[in-house]
């Protein structure tokens, strides 16, 4: 049964993004101020390209970086980092009782081959038959386990040796805050005490862009903050890998680990999304969490998309709640489906850790510079078509 | 009257209602009796043409009447009709309210062939069709019908809406043990206190051409094409892969006190979960077997149950070399010298291999086992494996006197390993 006193803190993190590698990286360019979206690859297209990484660092064997696609070689890259910042990497027995859960997406497709089977299609006297044996002969054996979604969590099992327990979550956004608030709700009732969560995601790629812009999600052509998007909005979305290793107090205190931040909640749910959904269901969430927010010392880091008509609701909500401080951060890294709201709880916990908040960026009033003193930071979650999340996370005391 | 808490003082979960539907059939009384008199669905593909392909059958759905296909579209008619049977036995909440959340293993869905030839229609104009030209093609919100039905999380939220479950539903996958893990994040949820009822349900209907053929090019799936019924063989000595199914199947699990307190019918327990990651291989077992010995060990440890308390076994059994050797040595070093007394039937002998839906499909037949005391066979077994001395029920059903306890487990790519204990009655 649940045990209140069974505290939640994170005790490792692991970013990569369009900011860079590591917690410094993502502070300097945040503090800064300098968004650098990728506007001419895709174009129209806008993304938020990974940072160059040396995967060797993390993924040492050549041979398991390429049984990979890229969103894989993120995420797992992105693991590495959390364990090691958790202090755990390498350590065989507390590897083989962590409890990972990923938010994962799908896999990347062989463009090559997609290409050629639909410039060939066309001449083929059968096409079912000219399908066969263009993907009999085309795809890579291996390719399917790069695009497998559980097999990001199956490389970092290979990779960091994580065993205890391996789940993926798929579902878009909804996956990303899921995956964490199972994996608090199992550490709290003591049926876990220490957990990996995280995801990666590749921005990178065409076919993800073209399943975007069947909804009309994109942004296009001019790069704008997240809350200045127009009536029709716009996603950039992001290459970025983030992973979280949450501990329960007690075990992170015998093992003399850092805790970096308080878990303290993770929410969600899942809207009919009719008009006024999205904000209503924002509020439900906040209620159960307001009790614990101390007024004035509280801000808002939202995992805002761009993408309408989430982005307005999302906002309508902040409008309820004026004296939160707001900041996007995908204004910066971009939008990741499944990992942004561990990127975005890990971003919380870095800026609680340095004990203040970064500068707006913002010129449509939605984000307010912060007074009073950073100690708690409310994180939200809106899936671009379903589902809403909500995350609260504290400073150490 | 039984406890309401097990022997760690957490809430006992028990399964108030189960469907299931596979290429047998719909519903648990058309799939049992087949089942027991050990026919196959497994039959030759019709649904796209097989020319070309080393691979030519599977356990098909194709009486669902779902047009046009697509792996999304299939998956969530499945999980509708086994969640609409479950909860009906269950006879819990009212229509399109269901008091707890969803669990929902299901394929990874990606855009499939017709959509992106759909797509490159539309771009018409280049001899030659690339990305870009889809990009082009992609605007104006002519597809955004399929940008919902392609996403991953489609089928949970279709789900949800129509049954009404509460919360975020969670979409999930452990490749070959999905079914299993929704099962057990439904126990989880229950054991917490966070919820009295949870809805688990596993669901696939993925046998379209790319899936078939990546399987094949990992050469894991039976070439046994000229009779598709014998084509899978799990634990023969002829095994030669396994065989692509859909299937769907959902449990609707309850605390014992939500399910005493309504007056439901209680019709088996779930006492116990275990998983173990592999870190040996993207799709081979760890050799020395770990991996597979520890996940059953810990299902047999979260039950409170001895290997000596088990009375069957519902292996993966898929009728790969690899899995069915592997799974001989975990079976044998957990249960020592009675693991070939214990009696081990492969469903999939039968139903085929339903991947994300296999674990719950099977728990549903595991404690149908118990109920009836009916063993499913083993079939197409026909020739012995002396590298695998088991029991595996072969080719004919069994009767047996009393069956309280079992065992279902469920291995995936990526090292995915699930076991489940089931009994029969509340201890």
């Amino acid at each position: 049964m649940a045990d209140a006193a069974r505290e939640v803190w994170i005790t490792g993190i692991g970013i990569v993004s369009n900011l860079g590698e590591g917690p410094d990286a993502h502070w300097d360019a945040l503090t800064t101020g300098r968004p650098q979206p990728d506007t001419k690859t895709f174009a129209p297209y806008i993304v938020h390209p990974l940072a160059p990484i040396n995967f060797d660092k993390q993924i040492p064997k050549k041979g398991d970086q390429r049984q990979m696609e890229a969103w894989q070689r993120i995420g797992t890259y992105a693991a590495g980092l959390a364990l090691e910042s958790a202090g755990v990497k390498g350590s065989a027995e507390l590897l083989a009782s962590m409890d990972m859960i990923v938010a994962a997406g799908g896999g990347e497709r062989d463009f090559a081959v997609d290409a050629s089977i639909m410039t060939g299609i066309a001449g083929a006297a059968d096409a079912g038959i000219y399908l066969n044996e263009r993907l009999m002969s085309g795809l890579r054996p291996t390719l399917f386990l790069a695009q497998l979604s559980n097999l990001l969590a199956g490389n970092v099992s290979i990779v960091h040796g994580v065993t205890g327990s391996s789940r993926t979550f798929m579902g878009e956004e909804a996956a990303g805050y899921d995956s964490l608030r199972i994996a608090l709700s199992r550490i709290t009732a003591g049926q876990s005490s220490i957990g990996l969560v995280g995801g990666g995601f590749n921005a990178e790629r065409p076919d993800l862009l073209m399943i975007k812009e069947f909804g009309g999600y994109n942004l296009k052509n001019e790069f704008h903050p997240v809350w200045q998007r127009g009536a029709q909005g716009g996603v950039a979305i992001g290459s970025l890998g983030a992973f979280l290793v949450i501990e329960e107090r007690g075990h992170a205190d015998a093992r003399g680990a850092k805790r970096i931040a308080r878990l303290a909640a993770v929410q969600s749910d899942r809207s009919k999304r009719r008009s006024g959904d999205v904000t209503a269901s924002l509020e439900n969430l906040w209620k159960k969490i307001s009790t614990r927010i101390e007024s004035g010392h509280c801000a808002v880091l939202s995992g805002a998309s761009g993408a309408e008509p989430a982005t307005a609701e999302e906002r309508a909500f902040f409008a309820q709640h004026p004296d939160l401080p707001v900041r996007a951060s995908g204004t910066y890294v971009g939008h990741a489906d499944e990992p942004s709201f561990a990127m975005n709880v890990a971003l919380a916990a870095l800026a609680l850790s340095r004990g203040n908040l970064y500068p707006p960026f913002d010129e449509s009033g939605v984000e307010r510079p912060m007074t009073g003193q950073l100690r708690q930071i409310v994180v939200t979650g809106v899936g671009h078509a379903w589902g809403e999340g909500m995350a609260l996370v504290e400073a150490g005391s | 009257m039984p406890a309401t808490k097990d022997k760690q003082n957490r809430p006992v979960v028990v399964i108030t209602g189960m469907g299931v539907v596979t290429s047998l059939g719909a519903g648990k009384t058309e799939n049992w009796a087949k089942l027991t008199a050990g026919q196959s669905g497994v039959k030759a593909i019709k649904r796209f043409p097989t020319d070309g392909l080393k691979t030519k059958m599977a356990g098909t759905i194709d009486f669902m009447g779902v047009e046009p296909y697509s792996t999304p579209a299939l998956s969530e008619r499945l999980a509708t009709v086994v969640a609409d049977e479950a909860i009906t036995e269950a006879g819990i909440g009212t229509a399109g309210d269901f008091p707890g959340p969803l669990f929902l293993a299901v394929p990874p869905i990606e855009i499939e062939w017709p959509q992106r030839f759909e797509v490159a229609a539309a771009a018409r104009g280049n001899s030659e069709v690339g990305y870009n030209d889809l990009l082009r093609a992609s605007a104006n919100g002519q597809f955004s019908a399929i940008h919902h039905r392609f996403q991953l999380g489609s089928v949970a939220n279709s789900i949800a809406e129509k049954f009404g479950t509460k919360g975020s539903p969670i979409s999930l996958s452990t490749a070959c043990a999905s079914g299993a893990t929704a099962i057990q994040l439904g126990v989880e949820a229950i054991r917490r206190g966070e919820t009295g009822a949870a809805l688990c349900v596993g669901t696939d209907g993925s046998v379209n051409p790319e899936s078939l053929i990546r399987f094949s090019l990992l050469s894991a799936l039976s070439t046994s094409n000229e009779a598709p019924e014998a084509a899978a063989k799990p634990f023969a000595k002829n095994r030669d892969g396994f065989v692509m199914a859909e299937g769907a199947a959902a449990v609707v699990l309850e605390s014992l006190d939500s399910a005493l307190a309504r007056g439901a019918k209680i019709l088996g327990v779930l006492e116990g979960c275990g998983e173990m990651a592999d870190a040996f291989h993207r799709t081979r077992s760890s050799p020395d077997g770990k991996p597979i010995i520890g996940c059953i060990r810990n299902a047999l440890g979260d039950a409170g149950l001895e290997p000596e308390e088990i009375d069957y076994i519902n292996p993966h059994g898929t009728g790969t070399p690899e899995n069915d050797k592997m799974e001989c040595l975990g079976v044998t070093a957990v249960f020592g010298e009675r693991a070939n007394k214990i009696p081990m039937s492969s469903n999939k002998s039968m139903i085929g291999h339903t991947l994300s839906a296999a674990g719950t499909v099977e728990a549903v037949f595991t404690l149908m086992t118990l109920r009836s005391g009916r063993i499913p066979p083993t079939i197409n077994y026909n020739v012995p494996d002396p590298a695998i001395p088991l029991d595996v029920v072969p080719n004919v059903a069994r009767d047996v006197a009393q069956l309280r306890h079992a065992v279902s487990s469920s291995f995936g790519f990526g090292g995915q390993n699930v076991s489940l204990v089931i009994g029969l009655e509340p201890r």
